[in-house]
Formats: C-alpha cells, structure tokens, sequence
C-alpha cells in the first residue's frame, strides 16, 4: 500500500521540479486565480525585502501574511521551492493517513449498525466493502498530488499551500482522536486563514463521537468536553498570537492581516465572489454588503453541525467547500483541498444528479480563465464583465457540485435505513421526495 | 474742593476731548505705523526679466519679482502691508508656515534640448510647505493651507490629501533661513493633472504692488503667455537674513514665471527675437515702487571671437557671473535708468542672429534624466528612470526622489540600479510603502553617478484595480504618476567665487550654493500616464443582482437540504387543471384521470 503513495510523489515531486526549472514557472505565479493577494509569492519576497530595509512589512499594503510566515522564510528563502515541494507532500501523506483511519472507523461502524439491525433489509448494495474502500486513501493523496490546481498552487508558491498542510494535519489529529494536537493545529489554521474557525464545529462533534459523549445539550460530559476542547483552542490561539507579537514587537499584523481578509480592501481579480461586487458596489452599502458575504462562510456552520451531526467527517468536507467558494481571496489552492475529499465520497456516485455537468463546467471554467484574463487585460478585446462572468459560472458550479453530494449523501442514509426499493401504498415504485 | 459745573466744564471736556483725538490722529499718520521718526522703507520690491535664447533656436523668457519685507511675521501682529500681499501674509502668521512653495506648470521643461533650467517646475502643480516647529499638527495645517491657497490661486490644490502627499527625507530641504530640519514639519505634494490656464495667472498677477498695469509685469499678457511651449509660474516665500550679520528675519515672496516661446522650432518663424514679438508688448517704464528694474538678455556665445548675437537697442551695461557652473554675460537694461528711455519712449529689446546658424550645438546639460513606462498589459508594469552625468571625470551623488500613487503597488524587491553595466548600490535608500486609499509610495535613493554614464533605475509595479467610483471622469485616458524628482549637488567646471545675493541677479540667487565648486539642481522628469483596468461602469446593478443571486443559490439549496427531509411521494388529488378536467370528463360521462 505505501509503495503506490511512494511512486505518486515520487511523480508530483518530478512534475513540481519540472515545472520549477520551465518558462512556465513565472507565466503561473503571475496567474490572479492562483496567487491571491493575500498569499503570492512575490508579496512575501517584498514583505522579506521591506524587513531588510528596516521597515515594517505591516506598514505597507502589500504584505498580508502573518509573522509566522515571515519567520518561516527568514530562514527558508533560499529553499523556498523545496519547502513547498514537501508541504504539497506532507498534505498529501496527512490526508492518506487521515482517510485511512477514518476508513476503519466508517467500516467498524457499519458493522456496529448492520448487527444492531438498524439498517434496512434490501441495502445489501449500499453497504460498503473493505476491497472497495481500500484504494480511498490512495486516492485521496494522489487527487490532491496530481490535481492541476494544487500543482499549479505549488509552482506559483502561494503560501495556500502551507494552510492547506496545516488543515490536512489539523484533520488528520482530529481523526486519531489527539484533542490537544487537533486543538494547535486548528488554531495554527485560523492564525493563518481566519475562515477555519469554523472547523472546530466538525472536530469537536468528531471528538465526541471518538469518545463516545453523546451530543447533548443536558449531558454534563458534553459540556465538560467541548470546554476543555474550547480552551486547547482559544489557549493555543492567544500563545501564537503573542508570539507573533513578540516576534515583530508590534501589534500591526492584526490589522493587516485579519482586518485585510475581513474588509477586502485589495479588489485585484481572483475566483471569488468578492472582488468585482466590491469594486462595482456603492460606497454607502459597502459595509453592509461586507458583512452579508463574509457571514456566509460562518452562517451555515450551525446548521449544518445539526443536519450532520452524526458524520462530522462529511460536514467538514461541506464546511472547506463553503470556506473556498466564499473566503474573500479564494485560490485555486482552496479549491484543490477540497476536491481532494472526493474519492472519499465514491460511494455517493450513484446519487449524484449533475455530476458530468458540473465536472464539465469546472473543467471549461478552469480553462476559460486564462482566456478570458488574456482577452481582458492583454488584448483589449473584452472587458471586466468576461471574466467576471466565468468566475460566476465556477462558483455556481461548486455550489451546485457540493449541494449535489450533499443531496446524496442525505439520500443515501435515508435508503439505509428505509431500504431502496421503495414501494407506495398501491405497490408501484415510489418517487423520493423533499418535503 | 471746588467743582466746576455748567457751561465752563462743558467746554473744558470739549478741549479734552479735540486734543486727544488731534493726538490719536498724529500718532496714526505716522509713516511706518509706529513711533514718531520716519525710518527707511521696510518693505522693497526688485522686478526682473531674463531673456535666454535656447540651443534648440526658441527663447526663455523668466519673470522675478521680489517683494521683501523686514518685518517678523510671527512675532508681531502685523496688520499694516504695503508691497507684501496680505493674503499671504496672513497666511503664514496664521499656519505659521516657514517657507512655501507653490509652482504651477503647463508643458515640460526639455533638459537635454533646452538646458539646465534656472528654475524647473514638474508638470501640473506643486506645493512644498515647511512648517514651524511650533506647529501641532502639522497634517491639519497643511490641509487647511491647501484649501486656502486653491482658493487663492484658482487651482485644484484643494485634491491635495493623504494620497499624494509626502514627507521627503532628503530632497527638500529648507532655501531660507532655517534652524529646523526636521522633515516632520515638511510637506510635499504634486498634481500632475492640474493644468494651467489664464484663471491662475490673474491672481498670480494680482499679488504684485503694481499689479500688471507699470513696469514688467505689463507684458504678461495671457492670451501669449499661454501660447507657449512651457508655462510655469510660481510663488516662493521664505524667510532670509535681513543683513549680513543675520540678527534678525526678513520675508521674502518670489514670484517668478517661465515661459518659452517655440515658434522657431515648430518652423513658424525666424530666430529673431523681440519682447514685442514675444508679448505683442513693449516696456515703457519701471514700476513705480520697484527700487530694481531690470531686463537681463543672455549673449554669451561658446566662442569669444565672433559674437552670434546682436541685441538693440545697445545695452548700458554687460553684467558677467558664473551661472550653474558656466561664465556667461549678460546685456542689462536698467529700466529706472533715466538714460534708456531718452532716445524713444518704449524699449523693445530686439535679438538678432548675426549669421543663420547651420548645426546647432547642443550641449547637453551636466545632468539630465528621463523616464518612462514598459511593460504591456493592465496587470503589471515596470518604471524606468535614466540618469545621464555627462561630466568628463567627476562623479556626483543625487537624491531620486520617487512618488507613487497607491494604485501602482510597487515591489520594491524588483529594484534594480545598474551603471555602466554593473550594479548600484543606493548609498542611502528610504522608503515608505503605500497603503491603500491613504497614502502613496515614496522611495528616496542617494544614487552615485560616475563621470560620464548612464545610469538606469527600474522597479516593477503590479496595477490596482479600484472601485468604480474611485476612477476619474476619462478611466481610459490613464493616471498620472508625478514626476520623480533629481536633487544634486552638481561640480562646476569653472570656480564660481560666492556673490552677495542682494546684488546679483535674482535669477542665479534662489538656491544657496553651498560653495564654489559645485551649483545646486532640481529636476524633474516627465510626469508618466499609467492606464489601470477598469470595470464596466455601467452595470453596478447588474453585478450587485447577479452575485447576489449565486449567493442566493447556495442558500437556496442548503436551505432546502438543511430543513428539509426526505419523503416517499404521495398520491396527490392533482392540481387545479387535474380537477376541472375531471370535473369535465364527469360531465361527459368519462372516467376520471
């Protein structure tokens, strides 16, 4: 099993090399849809440069990293294409080892259930198999080694990257069920991204369940659990904080970081949302509508943590999605850890309702970017609204694609446990609903 | 005690009252406004024209006038002006301002074509602003200040604000009399897009004594002021010694103007010269109030031998100084001479090239500079500046003062300073980085230029794009960055021995050389035009309608999947349309659906 993960990085890391040393490299990390302001390579070099002038990096408005970051690469420059060569491979070798716990765990609950009789009579289909689920972590890591994007993110050395090994390591605590090393990594995650925050509602709800405290609002354990759980978090925020503090000796990253990523003064085009409903927005409805975005990151945490309380594993696949397609800098490095959850989902294949077509429209729309971003920018022959245009179509396309396997995934645990030939009343075949 | 009363008091308070006032009265008529001897004028003006034929063919001509006031405007509460213009006065007793700047320009000044420039200018308008240090908030000050002076001078200055505003380290450093270097209290701002027009020249022309009614100022005639190549006026106030002993402060207002006329190389016209073909005006006399009148005319030719230059009327005098590191001798005509207008009434000073000159030889200034924009494409972009020290063998340091709008993030990490091939190292560099919608770059670079090189300075900028109401009425005409400025200490070729600056010309005393072997310059270089990408601005609804409704769709279907529940589908008794047509199929006598 470790030899074919062996052999995947093995390629990934030949194909970064590769990249690195080709004319590529620059045209990549030049590409808006994968550098971000918030972490593009060259912002950090700048921010490195301004600290070699003796000036505050947080002084300007160009460097939006966290003092972390700035340490991390003080030392680490001259091997900066190393570094994110083994972060790429770190995520991949945290998630393979991730999923394939959580596979175990998945497996022995199944069987926990079929001997409890909790599951329909007729779902000998659904119930899934150690040789089908044996190749998911696998998987898991080559989607997210080989995947264009995260390759692409890797080339272009966003430090998305390095946030996305932070969560994949935050995950993979998390489902070795460690509380205090799931409780650092989160806080590392929110440090450096703000949107994880809302993850300590899957991995708590995870840890939980690994401990087996029932979810409820009158259990004294519960309690007990999420305010020890809360304060690993909230104790290892404050220490990173601090730390960061002492290491610039000022307060100045707060507001040039979270206060950058909060207000989204910076409306340099990316994937999201944000950047052209800002920039065409009228200035006395700015906050307001500020507010209306970024609360849909943190507004459906809540009720989704109820829907999905017994899978907190799903509801955090749903809740990175969320954080990618509506963060104010998404990249396509966000997109890719997500995506890289979706062997992990197989068994949903034969509910999804879109699949060919959202996969067709992600795919045109990855392409069309650069097209449409020549045609705007270089060529003069289109305007704003072209691009504009097909960063909507992507996010429509995520939306659709995650509330797709959240439909059916839904539609699964209610064939589980109501069997999946249904019948009516009269006897003929019935249609599955949403009422 | 006996009290008067009745009528005798009466005229007794009368008396009183008649010689108290006939005091008052006295004291008042008093000339100077205090004490009873009349001392010498405190206040002087000098007026001057200096008339400069160009390498290139066209002609320079630079008005200064020079009002100066022995009187300590912060200290006293002075109300009584004569020569100063009060507006301004008060303007610096009240902002407690040091020194100020203020030049507003249309065109470019072309070094390499034209020559050092006496007094350059950037394009657009410039306003520098030392304060006192007994200024609290400086930021305050300078903002009200800004918005005095755009209304005085009918420019756009009131759009100087936190965006383009500096506070340069090393470029400007105070010309008067100053104990205080502390660049905290300086202010530095340039709109490039300002432009000039004859609404800036009337109250430019009505700060003078004699307005533009006697003496030189009769011929600043707009309607030819503005048919120029190069239009520059400014006001310089500061403060400077009153005597050599330097005990005590006088105030000292400059108003200068350049223009160049172009006719010749645009092929309009010969490369003959007279103040009538140049204003459509003659002189006649001197201002009344001025106690210096004079006209300066450049004649001093590269070779001794044979003189190019014929200037009639004959000039009184020849004056000789040693101007930006250069002999050179100019014809004077003292216009509060008696002598000048006995022939005729009105002088009209006439150039006349002895022979047409084939080649013209352009020496190219000491030091000159250009820059530009490369790059393609609205994403990124690359600034180059080209400094040429054309001296033979001394190397000379100059500051690059550099100011960049916030829009243009620059990546001072892609700096890049090459002479000759090799790298340069900035002896000293300073730079502030922008932040967005408060204020712009400012890098500032002490930069070493060897003896005859070239040196190039580039550093990359990625565009911004803003919001749509933050663009300009013309989004596709470009923003413009202001010119960067070159402040150097250049090495004469010639020892300039030190003159009194209150008898040489007023043209070659502005700027304090700091001694004879080397001239101070400022340049400018040329202002850039940057094109930003820009949204479409005409669908501000469209976009807030169509994002939100992408939003809209991931509520919708979270929304449906989060609070709904899946249910087998039940027979429904139909809709409306099913029961009327079972309704009609019963009355037919059919089964029902």
């Amino acid at each position: 099993m470790a030899a074919p993960l062996v052999l995947g990085i093995l390629v990934a890391v030949t194909v970064r090399a590769v990249l690195y040393r080709s004319s590529l490299a620059g045209f990549i990390s030049e590409r808006v849809e994968v550098a971000s302001p918030l972490n593009a390579w060259k912002r950090v070099v700048e921010g490195l440069a301004l600290l070699d002038l003796g000036v505050s990096p947080y002084s300007g408005d160009v460097f939006h990293e966290t003092p972390l970051i700035i340490y991390l690469f003080h030392f680490l420059i001259e091997y900066s294409e190393l570094v994110f060569m083994i972060t790429d491979v770190l995520t991949a070798v945290a998630l393979y080892l991730a999923v394939q716990d959580f596979n175990k765990v998945v497996f022995k609950k199944q069987k926990l259930l079929i001997e409890l009789d909790r599951y329909a009579s007729d779902v000998a289909e659904l119930i899934r198999t150690p040789m089908e689920m044996h190749y998911i972590p696998l998987k898991v890591a080559l989607f997210y080694l080989l995947n264009p994007y995260t390759v692409m993110s890797c080339v272009a050395k966003s430090t998305c990257a390095i946030n996305n090994t932070v969560i994949a390591f935050f995950i993979l605590a998390t489902i070795k069920g460690s509380t205090l090393l799931s409780a650092i990594f989160l806080s590392i995650a929110t440090y450096q991204s703000l949107y994880p925050l809302t993850l300590f509602a899957p991995a708590l709800l995870y840890l939980l369940q690994r401990q087996f405290i029932p979810v409820k609002l009158k259990s004294k354990d519960f309690w007990l659990y999420t305010t020890q759980y809360a304060a690993l978090y909230l104790c290892s925020l404050v220490v990173i904080v601090c730390l960061s503090f002492f290491l610039l000796n000022s307060w100045d990253f707060i507001p040039s970081v979270y206060g950058f990523i909060l207000s989204v003064p910076d409306l340099t085009p990316n994937i999201g949302l944000f950047w052209y409903f800002f920039a065409e927005m009228f200035e006395h409805f700015s906050l307001f509508f500020v507010c209306v975005f970024q609360i849909n990151v943190f507004f459906y945490t809540i009720p989704l943590a109820v829907k999905l309380k017994e899978h907190p594993i799903f509801f955090l696949f749903i809740q990175l999605a969320i954080i990618s397609i509506f963060k104010s800098y998404p990249t396509v490095g966000d997109v890719a850890l997500y995506m890289a959850f979706l062997p992990l989902w197989s068994h949903l294949y034969r509910f999804l309702r879109n699949i060919f077509i959202l996969s067709c429209v992600l795919i045109v729309c990855s392409l069309l970017f650069p097209v449409l971003w020549h045609l705007w920018i270089y060529a003069g022959s289109a305007n704003s609204n072209f691009y504009y245009a097909i960063t909507l179509t992507f996010n429509v396309g995520q939306i659709l694609l995650i509330s797709d396997y959240f439909y059916a995934f839904l539609r699964r645990e209610y064939y589980l446990t109501h069997g999946l030939y249904l019948t009516r009343k009269d006897g003929t075949e019935a249609m599955l609903v949403l009422k | 005690p006996h009290w008067v009363s009745g009528p005798e008091a009466e005229v007794q308070r009368m008396a009183w009252a008649v010689a108290a006032v006939l005091g008052l009265l006295l004291l008042l008529g008093s000339p100077g406004g205090c004490g009873g001897s009349p001392g010498p004028p405190r206040d002087s003006l000098r007026e001057e024209l200096l008339l400069s034929p160009l390498p290139s063919g066209d002609i320079a001509a630079t008005f200064q006038f020079r009002a100066r006031w022995d009187s300590e405007l912060h200290r006293e509460g002075v109300s009584h002006y004569r020569l100063f213009p009060k507006a301004l006065g008060q303007l610096i007793s009240k902002y407690l301002v040091r020194e100020l700047h203020l030049s507003l320009t249309q065109g470019f000044w072309r070094t390499r074509t034209w020559g050092q420039p006496y007094l350059q200018a950037p394009a657009g308008a410039e306003l520098w602003v030392w304060f006192q240090d007994s200024v609290t908030d400086v930021d305050k000050a300078w903002k009200e200040l800004s918005n005095i002076l755009s209304g005085i001078f009918c420019a756009s200055l009131n759009f100087i604000d936190s965006t383009n505003t500096v506070t340069p380290t090393a470029s400007f450093k105070p010309l008067g009399l100053a104990n205080v270097t502390d660049h905290h209290l300086l202010r530095y701002a340039v709109l490039p897009r300002e432009i000039v027009c004859t609404e800036n020249l009337t109250p430019w022309k009505k700060l003078l004594p004699c307005s533009s009614k006697a003496g030189l100022a009769v011929l600043l005639k707009a309607e030819r002021l503005f048919h120029t190549s190069y239009h520059s006026q400014a006001v310089h106030i500061r403060p400077i010694c009153r005597d050599a002993s330097c005990l005590s402060v006088s105030w000292e207002l400059r108003q200068t103007l350049t223009v160049v006329f172009d006719t010749f190389s645009i092929g309009q016209g010969k490369r003959d010269w007279s103040l009538f073909k140049m204003f459509s005006r003659t002189v006649t006399e001197a201002c009344p109030l001025a106690s210096e009148s004079k006209i300066y005319v450049d004649i001093s030719s590269k070779t001794q031998e044979n003189e190019l230059l014929e200037v009639t009327p004959p000039p009184l005098s020849v004056h000789e100084a040693s101007v930006q590191g250069d002999r050179r001798t100019y014809a004077v005509y003292d216009l509060l001479s008696p002598l000048l207008f006995n022939v005729s009434r009105s002088l009209n000073v006439q150039l006349k090239w002895k022979r047409p000159q084939d080649s013209l030889d352009l020496s190219t200034p000491v030091l000159h500079a250009q820059r530009y924009v490369s790059g393609y494409g609205l994403q990124t972009g690359e600034i180059s500046t080209l400094i040429y020290n054309t001296h033979p063998y001394r190397a000379f340091p100059v500051i690059l003062l550099e100011t960049v709008p916030w829009y243009l993030r620059l990546y001072v990490h892609t700096l890049v300073i090459t002479t000759k091939g090799k790298e340069n190292k900035p002896s000293y560099i300073h730079y502030q980085p922008a932040q967005d919608r408060r204020r712009p770059h400012l890098l500032e670079m002490l930069i070493q230029l060897p003896a005859n090189s070239v040196t190039k300075i580039t550093i990359q900028f990625e565009r911004a794009l803003l919001k749509w109401t933050e663009y300009t009425p013309d989004p596709n005409h470009g923003f413009y960055v202001s010119p960067s400025v070159l402040s150097a200490l250049v090495p004469s070729v010639l020892a300039m021995k030190a003159e009194d600056a209150e008898k040489s010309p007023l043209f070659t005393s502005l700027f304090p050389s700091a001694d004879g072997s080397s001239y101070f310059v400022r340049l400018y270089t040329e202002p850039l035009l940057v094109n930003l990408p820009t949204p479409d601005f005409s669908m501000p609804y469209n976009v807030i309608c169509l994002t939100c409704t992408v939003v809209a769709v991931c509520y919708g279907s979270f929304y449906n999947l989060l609070t709904r529940t899946f249910h087998v589908e039940e027979p429904s008794r139909g809709g409306l349309a099913k029961r009327l047509a079972n309704i009609i199929r019963k009355v037919r006598g059919v089964p029902p659906l």
